[in-house]
């Protein structure tokens, strides 16, 4: 019996080889077949970096450039870590820690893996914003990462699925990682990455991409705007059960287009929209269908504001507007709670230029004075906005301007109401403002606040050039 | 018995090493029991292929309605579990060759979910022999699928667990990688079972089709997945009778949802969860 068992065992192996021949028969490979030659090692990190060259290291924009170092005094089952020190908010070399982790030279071939894995442990319990890999600082094409990992102080196994390893033949992104301090009050901690490396794990099932977290959305849009889906994720479960989701760069979805003559789909995802009509956006990844999708709606050719005259930067304070240098504001929308309703800000973006809507409009503010410098006005003679009503005007409607100065200190307020004579359905509409005409604005040196209130008897709007001049 | 295992364990190192071409092999349509090493009962007397599309074979199989009131266990089927089974195609049904068996989640008679257990009983039953059966399972949290027997209670004269239960596999949803199989007897009932799990390192249950069988005989039941023999157990290992020496046992194949033993779904278990079963096959040892 044994050894009539080893002989079944030794068939099995030969009629494999046999197989292997016969395919390779039948599809034989062309003169012009180069085979990679990209590295697959699966290594990053495990006592020290592998493979990454000598220049690897990238930190982000604005974050402590020396938060990442290689710890000698401890490790998982080493005696060898990377250390992250999250520095405190108010570090004046960088209030967070973020880098890339570039492998110098050519890609990996990281076709072979299914996740990338790690150790890690902090110096106290901790949610780390982000984590992932396929971030280059060049196209970031096949950026994946996991948000609000919870590290705690003793090392465990963390892994990272891959949304589509078949796309990562030449990967130069091995890691990336983001982590401040919102949760910790400002004040900064310490964590440890160790064992870092892709792995073909083969217990990571069940992918469930989804768009828009499975819902259908809609929205409008105009000729010549471009966009993507903006949120995406896939979930995999573990052999642990616990299902982990990965939010993955456009680039791992095969988009569709159900009218390609309205919104066209090009390399990375994007969305173009070309022509009228009526388009919906669905993706597979890795040939799962994900639920939910866009359906964009386009208006036609979009009619921009006209363009403001050319102005010495000195007789001008622009709030919002492509023509000019606009100060810094706090936001285009405070979304003031309880009772405001109005939604929309500067979330319109068309041929070079940004336009707001706003929709459900009651009231709503542009914020110039919580954390930037509110607009001294002293100077200037005239308020101007070009405002486009998106609906029929009835007679009743208006749109009454407030300008507040000193908001929260000793306030002055002027207004100037635009009557529905004044509106145009559709249509731009430019107001050119004497500052004398804002009733009782009796300061303007500290001006933080410019208020659009219709009190709902107009909800949608578009807002462009906002700016005060000198005549 | 132990030389015995000592095989396995080597045949299943030159599998691994041979991994790729296993799975070209697989591919190729082979009969799957040249890969079997539990080959001792080889003669093969009773098989469903599933190849007739629609409702299961009524010469073979029949249905546990309910949600188990009415019934010896009484409802939740003595566990706690959440599901109204039902003969209902949506539940139950043969397509492209393989049975489905359907866990949804749905108001029905009273119950959150529903689903479907098939059985032998009174239709095949035999002692000793090999049972096996080629399923992919369902996965997720509070999902409890199972292939397994049961003595045959003699027209209700005896009960369990003096008839004896056999369980060839068992899995909870929320590990994946990982299967159990099970004796339970009197002394050694219910989380008293004689129990071993098989866990797979770099696969999944969920993802593919597994072979899941034991080999029956006079005083042991050997366990095996795949080529794998993973345990045996004899009356050594038993603290109570042996009952499997005692009569005929009928098949169970059967998706619970919730119960005791793997807890209750959650928000993230997705449903409807499939168990596909390709084939139940019996053979009897050429011997007997």
């Amino acid at each position: 019996m044994k050894n009539r068992r080893f002989i079944y065992t030794k068939i099995t192996f030969l009629l494999g080889l046999v197989f292997i021949i016969n395919v390779s028969c039948e599809r034989e490979l062309s003169d012009e077949v180069e085979f990679a030659t990209n590295s697959a090692a699966g290594e990053i990190f495990t006592d020290s970096p592998i493979g990454l060259g000598t220049n690897f290291y990238f930190p982000f924009l604005g974050s402590k450039a020396t938060a990442w170092t290689v710890d000698d005094s401890q490790g998982y089952e080493s005696q060898s870590s990377m250390r992250f020190d999250v520095p405190n908010a108010n570090d004046p070399e960088g209030s967070y820690a973020g880098a890339i982790f570039r492998t110098d030279g050519a890609g990996r071939d990281l076709t072979g893996y299914d996740a990338l894995t790690f150790w890690a442990k902090a110096s106290q319990g901790v949610v780390i914003g982000q984590l992932g890999f396929g971030q280059d600082f060049l196209d970031n094409k096949y950026q994946a990462h996991i948000e609000n990992v919870s590290f705690s102080t003793n090392w465990v196994k963390y892994v990272i699925p891959i949304p589509d390893a078949a796309k990562l033949f030449e990967e130069r992104g091995m890691f990336w990682y983001s982590a401040g301090t919102q949760d910790t009050g400002g004040l900064g901690y310490t964590f440890w990455i160790d064992e870092l490396k892709f792995e073909k794990l083969g217990t990571i099932g069940q992918p469930r991409p989804a768009l828009y977290d499975g819902e259908d959305i809609e929205a409008q849009s105009f000729v010549g705007t471009d966009g993507e889906v903006n949120i995406r994720s896939v979930t995999f479960n573990l052999a642990s059960g616990e299902n982990v989701s990965v939010v993955p760069a456009p680039s791992y979805f095969d988009w569709t287009s159900s009218e390609p003559s309205v919104v066209s789909i090009g390399d990375f995802g994007k969305l173009s929209v070309i022509g009228s009509g009526m388009a919906v956006i669905t993706a597979t990844l890795a040939g799962v269908e994900a639920p939910g999708s866009l359906t964009i709606e386009v208006l036609g050719a979009f009619e921009a504001a006209p363009t403001p005259p050319a102005r010495d930067s000195g007789d001008v304070i622009s709030v919002f507007s492509n023509a000019y240098t606009d100060v810094s504001v706090d936001y285009y929308n405070g979304y003031f709670a309880p009772f405001q309703t109005t939604q929309g800000q500067n979330d319109i973006f068309i041929n070079g230029d940004n336009v707001i809507n706003y929709t459900d409009l009651n009231f709503v503010g542009i914020g110039t004075f919580v954390d930037v410098a509110p607009v001294n006005a002293n100077d200037m003679t005239h308020f101007y906005v070009d405002i486009n009503v998106r609906e029929a005007i009835q007679s009743g409607d208006f749109i009454r301007l407030e300008l507040i100065n000193n908001v929260g200190g000793t306030e002055t307020k002027g207004t100037y109401t635009i009557d529905s004579s004044q509106l145009l359905e559709e249509e731009w509409v430019s107001f050119d403002i004497p500052l004398d005409d804002f009733s009782g604005l009796t300061v303007r040196n500290q001006l933080g606040l410019i208020f659009f209130i219709s009190d709902a008897t107009i909800s949608n709007i578009y807002v462009d050039n906002v700016y005060y001049y000198k005549e | 018995m132990i030389k015995k295992n000592k095989q396995i364990m080597r045949i299943k190192t030159m599998l691994l090493v041979s991994f790729t071409f296993a799975a070209v092999f697989m591919i190729s349509g082979c009969e799957t029991d040249e890969t079997q090493t539990v080959a001792t009962f080889t003669e093969l007397v009773m098989s469903d292929e599933f190849d007739t599309e629609g409702a299961p074979n009524n010469a073979i199989w029949n249905f546990d309605i309910g949600n188990g009131e009415g019934t010896a266990a009484g409802p939740g089927w003595g566990n706690g579990e959440l599901q109204y089974y039902t003969d209902r195609a949506e539940n139950v049904t043969v397509q492209n060759g393989v049975l489905i068996i359907t866990a949804k989640e749905e108001q029905f008679n009273g119950s959150n979910y529903t689903s479907a257990k098939l059985l032998t009983k009174g239709k095949f039953e035999q002692t000793y022999g090999r049972f096996e059966a080629r399923i992919k399972l369902p996965w997720g949290q509070g999902i409890w699928p199972a292939f397994w027997l049961l003595g045959d209670d003699a027209n209700g004269s005896e009960v369990w667990p003096d008839i004896g239960e056999i369980d060839i596999m068992e899995y909870i949803g929320s590990h994946p990688t990982k299967v159990f199989g099970t004796v339970h007897g009197p002394g050694y009932s219910g989380a008293e079972g004689i129990t071993k799990s098989f866990e797979l390192k770099d696969d999944r249950f969920d993802t593919g089709f597994h072979i899941f069988g034991i080999e029956w005989g006079p005083d042991y039941i050997n366990y095996y997945v795949d080529d794998v023999l993973y345990n045996q157990i004899t009356p050594e290992d038993v603290p109570g009778e042996w009952v499997f020496n005692r009569g005929p046992f009928y098949i169970i194949l059967n998706v619970a949802v919730g119960g005791a033993l793997p807890g209750s779904p959650n928000a993230e278990t997705v449903f409807p969860q499939n168990m596909l079963v390709d084939y139940v096959r019996v053979y009897k040892n050429s011997y007997n």
